[in-house]
């Protein structure tokens, strides 16, 4: 098995979250397909890592996955505060901007 | 010819696992965005996290796989089901459009986006695979070689960081802190208040205890037979989540009950006729 395997299948499950964004309303829902894009990079960074037999791969994954962290903290408390005032976890719900 | 080719595929094993695996986390990523409850979304997502902290392991980032399970699986994955719960179970996405088309429309520019990705990929010459066996072994071990990185090409990438998560913890503890701007009344002031209302002065009644349903989530009878909406707690009546006990609902329960029955008779005939 060619390793560019690891990539195509990493782009496939790129895709599905970058479409789950788009397609569900559920901020939580809509959060989760994010992360799954982010775990798509971390596997073609590990890939590639191997192919050209370095290292440096591995820390921008490394990175990803603390600044991933970070996010899923930030906004599952913007979320939940969301949630509070609106009794709603709808992306659609959040429209006090619209004209 | 046998060792270059070696060069640039892997075992026969390693390919088997990742057909198989490969499999099984489309299957999870697609789960997670056509599942309708979030609940069943998260679980999905967690076990194609899993499943790429394997391929991790395989690709030789050893240290990364182990955090993957941990951070992902173990602390991300967790709290995104702590949310969840506390946003409630059943918030079940809403079906109605807003925008007309959109679903057509993202899945349209989700597979244009894929087939994009994949030609490119498929169009680069990525004819060079070194493997990690030597970078690994360098300084005694894949968790050496990182450590020797982390801190010293990248050591203020990971001074930020280290900021960056700080931050993110405070802003957490600020986004979700609630002040309170009057004191919390006492029960002898609420029940004070209920006497001089002449509102339910009593206790609310109990939820409804039958023979089949012993929950609190049904509501009980009125004496003529109508459910009362005030017997089921507050938290539930908000979320709408009182199960219906009309006479319908019963009867359609009863009848569910006897076929699953007559069914678990008739299994239980056949092992008996078979041994």
């Amino acid at each position: 098995m060619n390793p560019v395997n690891y990539l195509y299948l990493a782009a496939l499950l790129f895709t599905i979250g970058a479409a789950g964004v788009l397609i569900r309303r559920n901020a939580i829902v809509v959060f989760m397909c994010v992360e799954l894009m982010l775990n798509a990079c971390n596997l073609a960074f590990v890939t590639f890592s191997r192919m050209h037999g370095n290292l440096d791969g591995q820390i921008i994954a490394f990175f990803t996955m603390v600044v991933a962290a970070a996010e899923v903290v930030v906004g599952l408390a913007i979320i939940v505060s969301v949630f509070r005032a609106r009794h709603s976890a709808s992306v659609d719900d959040a429209s006090l901007m619209k004209l | 010819m046998s060792a270059n080719l070696a060069a640039y595929t892997t075992s026969s094993g390693e390919a088997f696992q990742f057909w198989v695996l490969g499999t099984v986390a489309l299957a999870g990523a697609l789960a997670t965005i056509l599942m309708k409850k979030a609940m069943h979304s998260a679980l999905s997502l967690a076990g194609t996290m899993i499943i790429l902290a394997v391929f991790y392991l395989a690709n030789g980032a050893y240290f990364l796989g182990i955090v993957q399970i941990v951070v992902y699986t173990g602390a991300i994955m967790m709290l995104f089901l702590f949310i969840v719960m506390l946003v409630g179970v059943t918030a079940a996405d809403s079906l109605k459009e807003t925008i007309k088309g959109q679903r057509w429309w993202a899945a349209a520019c989700g597979l244009g986006f894929g087939i994009l990705l994949i030609a490119g990929i498929g169009q680069a010459s990525l004819t060079e695979f070194n493997g990690l066996g030597a970078a690994n072994s360098a300084r005694g071990g894949n968790v050496e070689g990182l450590a020797a990185l982390i801190f010293t090409k990248y050591v203020f990438a990971f001074e930020i960081t280290g900021a960056l998560l700080i931050t993110a913890a405070v802003g957490a503890m600020v986004l979700t802190h609630r002040e309170r701007t009057e004191r919390a009344r006492t029960q002898r002031e609420l029940s004070e208040q209920r006497v001089r209302q002449g509102t339910h002065v009593p206790p609310l009644p109990a939820p409804g205890v039958y023979a089949r349903h012993n929950a609190v989530d049904v509501a009980g009878l009125l004496p003529d037979g109508s459910p009362s909406e005030l017997t089921v707690m507050q938290t539930l009546r908000k979320r709408g989540q009182i199960r219906d006990v009309s006479s319908e609902a019963l009867a359609d329960l009863k009848a569910l009950e006897q076929r699953s029955e007559e069914r678990l008779g008739r299994d239980r005939d056949e092992e008996e006729a078979t041994r």
